[in-house]
């Protein structure tokens, strides 16, 4: 790797004295060596990204003949299919999917967070039956979404445990703002014991000397927590958080399963390209697809930038010590 | 017109040289329209065979055929699920599945993509059956697929409380059904139970209920001519009686996220007085295990309509060859023998799944057996078909839509409809 990094950029400064430089064939080696992984990577995620958008321009089997029969071949659309995004009821529709998206997804994972550091500073702690809290935290995160959402919506059911509990009959899984509770209690439930597993492995990294240091200076523990864990924990949290950001922002199991197809409420932007393509329009769901995907791509970008998150702190460390050295 | 059959003929002509390269027997004869040749194994897709006497039933086929036999493929439970499986299988032109048995409401959109063989009128009799179900496996007049199992819905009642309170007819109209439901909750047993629930969570059962309402008040969604014609005072007029009764509390709110199986408990524990459901419900709500509280308090009759008997919306499931598949001939006779009477008649017995051949709703074994057939015969008669158009999935999103809006209140029946009719306009041209 840093063969490479520091070989390149000379490279491609001076590219006639290239050949004669490389007189080891490092370069060659190198690219032959990082091949397997530029073929796998194009053939996992450049090829599905390009095909996805190929397939966005064009429209297939939309109109039927004189006899009733569908018009086979795809016809080319340029941008139809985006626009059409924009357009009528489906503008409306999409908002209300991109409103509900971005809504959970800042809910959820301001909650999870929450949560699941709170889960991780009592997972760190040593007493007795550790073992078996933090085996119990995790449960919720092994189960298949699929099967959470059909338990949720046991629970909340119009007779189920919730409205037992309540005292008072909330149709939770009807089409309204209750069901986007629902949602968030569920999705909160499930995916908290991630971000609570990653901040418990941040934490264990921690130097106990440093929280010895901060006793012996009279740190109180909200100050320890504050000045010591948080910055320490910050490189893992931000990981974690991007990771569950870049989940929820295509949620689609959960209210699938939990709330249902078609309910306004819950309609999240897989769902409206899920509709799509079960309706056979493969253009316009790969269009729905790949703006949801430019969507995802900036809020990572934006988060990274804004927030630092360091998901290639590792590398980045390497390059800057043999810099300084 | 002519045409297209002779273009049909010829590339499913094209089709059949190509595969009799495989299989020898199958030569040359195959140029006619919409003839099913080659013989020999098939496989049989199908959704989750619950009872396991589709198994049987094809166990005795293929011990009487040797070289013909039937091997079936199971799809995922769901019917989203068996659709797309089937749906891509057939856009890889796949041979793997031969016979596909279809939902009804499935039939246009395969047909329209010419998914499936035409079937020759001549070869299949279908006298004998009951006469709504085969417009479910008719595409612009042409057939495409054999109706397998029919379904309708009933009224289910509470017999025992009815008795009690000196009814001695079941209702035939909405407002004789709230006007019997008034009397019935004077009864102490009953003063707690909801009147009535169907299906009406925001899913299919929404467009099955839905339809009922609107075909029971003599309105339709889509007419006889197959445009959509629902913003009228009849369908409004049913639609209605929907969103006037969870209003005035005749349906329970809880009702509002019921499909079949939600509905079924709560009738079962006697939480409901009328309820609009399929014929399953009939056996195991008379089940003496314990897991139902009105086992032999409860009878089924005709959906109630407007004015008069409703009409219920058409269930059911239907045989069709796949156009890509080989061995089209057995397919075609094996067709035959999975929806003859015989077959159908063992059907029922070991699944009380309901048939399509007319004669076995009279048959006096059987409706001593079942005796909700007779019921059941008067709502399939009477049964209207959900629109039987290409795009199928967006229509049924769009009755749903306009449906829930209207029972629950946000949106009044007039709007719903009048949005409906705007968007079916769009869909179906």
């Amino acid at each position: 790797m840093t063969t490479l990094t520091t070989e390149s950029p000379a490279g491609a400064s001076a590219p006639a004295g290239r050949r004669h430089r490389d007189v080891q064939g490092t370069g060659r080696l190198a690219v032959l060596l990082l091949s397997p992984t530029f073929l796998v990577l194009g053939l996992v995620v450049g090829y599905p990204v390009l095909a996805g958008f190929r397939e966005s321009l064009y429209t297939t089997g939309q109109s039927l003949d004189a006899n009733g029969f569908v018009v086979q071949g795809s016809q080319f659309v340029g941008l139809d299919n985006y626009t059409a995004i924009f357009h009528g009821d489906r503008a409306t529709a999409f908002w209300n999917a991109f409103f509900n998206t971005t809504f959970f997804t800042v809910v959820t994972v301001t909650l999870e967070t929450l949560i699941g550091v709170g889960m991780a500073l009592i997972m760190h702690h040593a007493f007795r039956g550790r073992a078996v809290v933090r085996a119990s935290i995790l449960v919720p995160w092994a189960l298949p979404t699929a099967i959470s959402g059909l338990l949720w919506r046991w629970i909340f059911q119009a007779d189920g445990v919730a409205n037992a509990i309540l005292h008072h009959q909330v149709l939770w899984t009807a089409d309204g703002n209750q069901s986007k509770v629902a949602v968030i209690i569920a999705e909160t439930w499930k995916t908290s014991p991630f971000i609570g597993l990653l901040v418990l492995a941040g934490l264990q990294m921690i130097p106990q000397e440093v929280y010895e240091a901060a006793k012996v200076d009279g740190a109180s523990p909200w100050q320890q927590f504050v000045r010591i864990t948080l910055p320490l924990v910050k490189p893992t949290l931000l990981v974690a958080v991007l990771f569950r950001l870049l989940d929820v922002l295509r949620m689609f199991d959960l209210p699938f399963v939990l709330i249902g197809a078609h309910k306004d409420s819950v309609q999240t932007l897989t769902m409206l390209a899920w509709n799509e393509a079960t309706n056979l329009r493969y253009g316009s769901a790969a269009a729905y697809a790949t703006v949801l995907f430019l969507y995802i791509a900036l809020v990572a970008y934006l988060f990274v930038k804004l927030l630092g998150a360091d998901i290639i702190g590792q590398a980045r460390q390497h390059k800057s010590r043999k810099a300084a050295a | 017109m002519r045409r297209t059959p002779l273009v049909g003929g010829l590339i499913a002509g094209l089709a059949l040289t190509l595969v009799a390269c495989g299989s020898s027997s199958t030569t040359k004869t195959t140029t006619t329209t919409g003839t099913l040749a080659g013989r020999g194994p098939i496989t049989f897709a199908t959704g989750k065979d619950l009872s396991g006497n589709m198994q049987h039933q094809v166990d005795v086929w293929n011990a009487a055929h040797p070289s013909e036999k039937v091997t079936i493929t199971e799809l995922p439970a769901d019917a989203d699920g068996q659709r797309q499986q089937m749906i891509q299988n057939a856009t890889t032109k796949s041979d793997a599945y031969t016979i596909l048995n279809l939902d009804v409401v499935w039939t246009s959109e395969f047909a329209a993509h010419q998914w499936l063989a035409q079937l020759p009128q001549s070869q299949f009799d279908l006298s004998g059956f009951l006469k709504p179900t085969i417009s479910t496996g008719q595409y612009r007049g042409k057939l495409y697929a054999i109706p397998s199992a029919s379904d309708g819905g009933l009224l289910y009642y509470r017999k025992d409380l009815m008795d009690k309170a000196g009814i001695t007819t079941p209702p035939a109209t909405w407002a004789e059904m709230f006007a019997d439901c008034d009397k019935l909750k004077k009864l102490p047993e009953a003063a707690t139970a909801g009147c009535y629930a169907g299906q009406l969570d925001k899913y299919e059962g929404l467009t099955v209920n839905a339809s009922e309402a609107i075909n029971g008040a003599g309105g339709v969604v889509v007419d006889d001519s197959g445009k959509p014609n629902v913003n009228t005072p009849a369908a409004k007029a049913g639609l209605d009686v929907l969103v006037q009764a969870v209003q005035k509390g005749y349906i329970p709110k809880a009702a509002l996220t019921y499909k079949e199986e939600d509905g079924r408990l709560a009738f079962q524990a006697g939480k409901l007085l009328f309820h609009r459901q399929w014929p399953y419900q009939y056996s195991l709500a008379n089940k003496t295990d314990g897991s139902s509280k009105v086992a032999g308090k409860f009878a089924v009759a005709p959906l109630p309509g407007l004015s008069g008997p409703g009409a219920s919306t058409l269930g059911g499931h239907d045989l069709a060859i796949s156009a890509f598949a080989k061995n089209k001939a057995t397919a075609a006779d094996f067709i035959k023998y999975f929806t003859g009477e015989a077959t159908q008649r063992a059907n029922l017995i070991a699944t009380s799944q309901a048939p399509t051949i007319a004669s076995l709703y009279d048959d006096p074994a059987l409706v001593k057996q079942f005796p909700y057939l007779t019921a059941l015969k008067a709502s399939i008669l009477n049964a209207k078909s959900r629109p039987l158009v290409v795009q199928y999935g967006d229509v049924t999103a769009a009755i749903q839509e306009a449906a829930y809006a209207a029972i629950a209140g946000t949106k009044t029946t007039d709007q719903a409809l009048t949005d409906l009719q705007t968007k079916l306009s769009a869909l179906i041209k």
